[in-house]
């Protein structure tokens, strides 16, 4: 039969020869082996002095975003909440009063918006689901703690602020969706 | 007794004393440092610039730790155990000649705590004892995994303590005095490495197993009996098994380069005379020791260790015989030489 991968060995039990008894031999080669990993580069990434990079499509902790002029794109269509496995969004809807047009680009928005980190699981599915582009992954980590009651995010965490926008660009540049 | 003699032979002791013992904790870092360069990591390097004071760090979480004995176990040979280990690792370093001798305040200083003229058979004896801490540990643990280490101890101690012996007889042949200074004064030439590599090769294997080091750590394989002979033992007792096998590893090493590197001897030594020398001298042997260190660590790193018949089949089937072959060989040659036929 054809072999699919260049990967095979084939397996032989002959007898070992007068050299490859000796052990000696091959306990030399290993020795080198290992001298040389030695002189090698090393692997370790020195944690709190050094972070390892983020790949540019990393899922981390949520951002709800604005637009140019510092409305929150959310319309609270519940998408997200329905596209998510794991049930960990949840949200309720409010009609924009007159004069609130400056924070709301549409008719409606989120009065609350909540996400449950410990039940979410990173898929992205919500930013698949959003049709107004407000949620986004991104490449921060959700912090950890040791008592569990701090981990379903309000708006107070989730909406970017109008001073500190957070760059979202790197998934932007990943050919799934087009710049606003 | 001249009190002098006294004074110098305590300062002695007492510097070998700390001398063992801090190259026996920095031997724990260097293992740690080499493991890591090996596996391309960078190894412990957060206590003082470049993890220097790990050692320190590890001694006191030793002492620190709760000091455990178990319900069952035999609590005076449970405590006995850890010290015999250390006791006998310490004392083996006695009859190991340091360097030539040295001129201080108008004496000749010979650094060597005691010449006795039967030293290579002291230092089998004491090795031997060695085993007895690792049994009695074992032994009063009262924990089956313990036990089997301690078997496995003793089962290999008898059987390189042969080959090893044997390969020691060959040297002894050779230079005709079991006195180690002797043995050192004669390789000022040649060392014997050159006319015995084969007994170097096999004496090497035994140290290795009759310090339990890999391939042949079987006393206390983790991976079958957690801990081994040491599976019950914890705080300071533990570090002091653990520093006891790394003395032993310092000591060892200076006895294969007193049997067959020279010891103390270093090429173009006649260029030299008085303290020069001597500093030279240690230094040089000073030097032997750790590239033995250093290859014992590094077999360590490289090679998986010995399944329990295969060491067997090693020790009594292939050390053995190799080792009487080649006494034969060299007291046939030495008989030859002298013209005996």
């Amino acid at each position: 039969m054809e072999s699919l991968t260049n990967r095979k060995k084939v397996v032989s039990d002959k007898p070992m020869t007068l050299w490859e008894k000796a052990y000696l031999p091959a306990i030399i080669s290993g020795m080198i082996t290992t001298m040389r990993h030695m002189f090698r580069k090393r692997k370790t990434i020195k944690y709190p002095e050094e972070t390892r990079e983020f790949a540019p499509i990393y899922r981390g902790q949520h951002v709800l975003k604005r637009d140019e002029q510092g409305r929150e794109n959310c319309t609270a269509c519940g998408l997200c909440a329905v596209a998510c496995p794991a049930e960990a969004i949840t949200m309720t809807s409010a009609e924009r009063q007159r004069g609130e047009e400056h924070l709301y680009r549409e008719e409606k928005y989120a009065a609350t918006y909540e996400i449950n980190m410990l039940r979410c699981i990173f898929c992205g599915l919500c930013e698949e689901a959003c049709p107004k582009e407000a949620i986004f992954l991104t490449d921060r980590l959700v912090p950890t703690y040791f008592e569990r009651d701090n981990f379903t995010y309000g708006k107070d965490k989730l909406v970017e602020t109008l001073d500190e926008r957070i760059d979202i660009t790197k998934r932007q540049h990943t050919g799934k969706r087009t710049q606003l | 007794m001249d009190t002098a003699l006294l004074i110098e032979k305590s300062i002695l002791v007492l510097l070998l004393f700390l001398v063992s013992l801090g190259a026996a904790a920095y031997m724990t870092y260097f293992e740690r440092k080499l493991a890591a360069w090996i596996q391309d990591r960078v190894g412990p390097d957060r206590a003082g610039p470049f993890g220097i004071l790990q050692p320190i760090a590890d001694g006191v979480k030793m002492f620190l730790k709760e000091d455990f004995i178990p319900a069952k176990a035999d609590k005076w040979l449970f405590i006995i155990g850890p010290g015999i280990a250390m006791f006998t690792a310490l004392i083996t370093s006695a009859v190991i000649p340091w360097g030539p001798k040295l001129h201080l305040f108008g004496r000749d200083i010979t650094l060597q705590v005691a010449d006795i003229n039967i030293g290579i058979l002291y230092v089998f004896g004491v090795i031997s004892i060695g085993v007895y801490g690792i049994m009695i540990g074992g032994w009063a643990s009262n924990n089956k995994y313990s036990l089997y280490g301690a078997i496995r101890a003793s089962s290999q101690m008898i059987s390189y303590e042969l080959a090893m012996g044997v390969s020691a007889i060959t040297i002894v042949l050779l230079s005709g005095s079991l006195s180690l200074n002797d043995i050192v004064a004669q390789q000022s030439g040649v060392w014997n490495i050159v006319y015995q590599p084969v007994a170097f090769l096999i004496f090497f294997i035994c140290a290795l197993a009759e310090l339990n080091r890999a391939p042949f750590d079987l006393p206390e394989c983790e991976s079958e009996l957690v801990g081994g002979y040491h599976t019950e033992y914890s705080s300071m007792k533990l570090g002091l098994y653990l520093f006891a096998e790394y003395t032993s590893m310092f000591v060892s090493s200076a006895i294969m380069s007193i049997l067959f590197f020279g010891g103390y001897n270093f090429p173009g030594m006649s260029h030299f005379s008085g303290n020069t020398l001597a500093i030279l001298g240690i230094a040089a042997f000073a030097i032997k020791i750790f590239l033995f260190i250093f290859v014992i660590m590094w077999i360590r790193w490289t090679i998986p260790r010995f399944r329990f018949d295969q060491l067997m089949h090693l020790g009594w089937k292939s050390l053995l015989p190799l080792s009487l072959i080649n006494l034969l060989v060299t007291g046939l040659v030495i008989a030859f030489k002298n013209g005996w036929f």
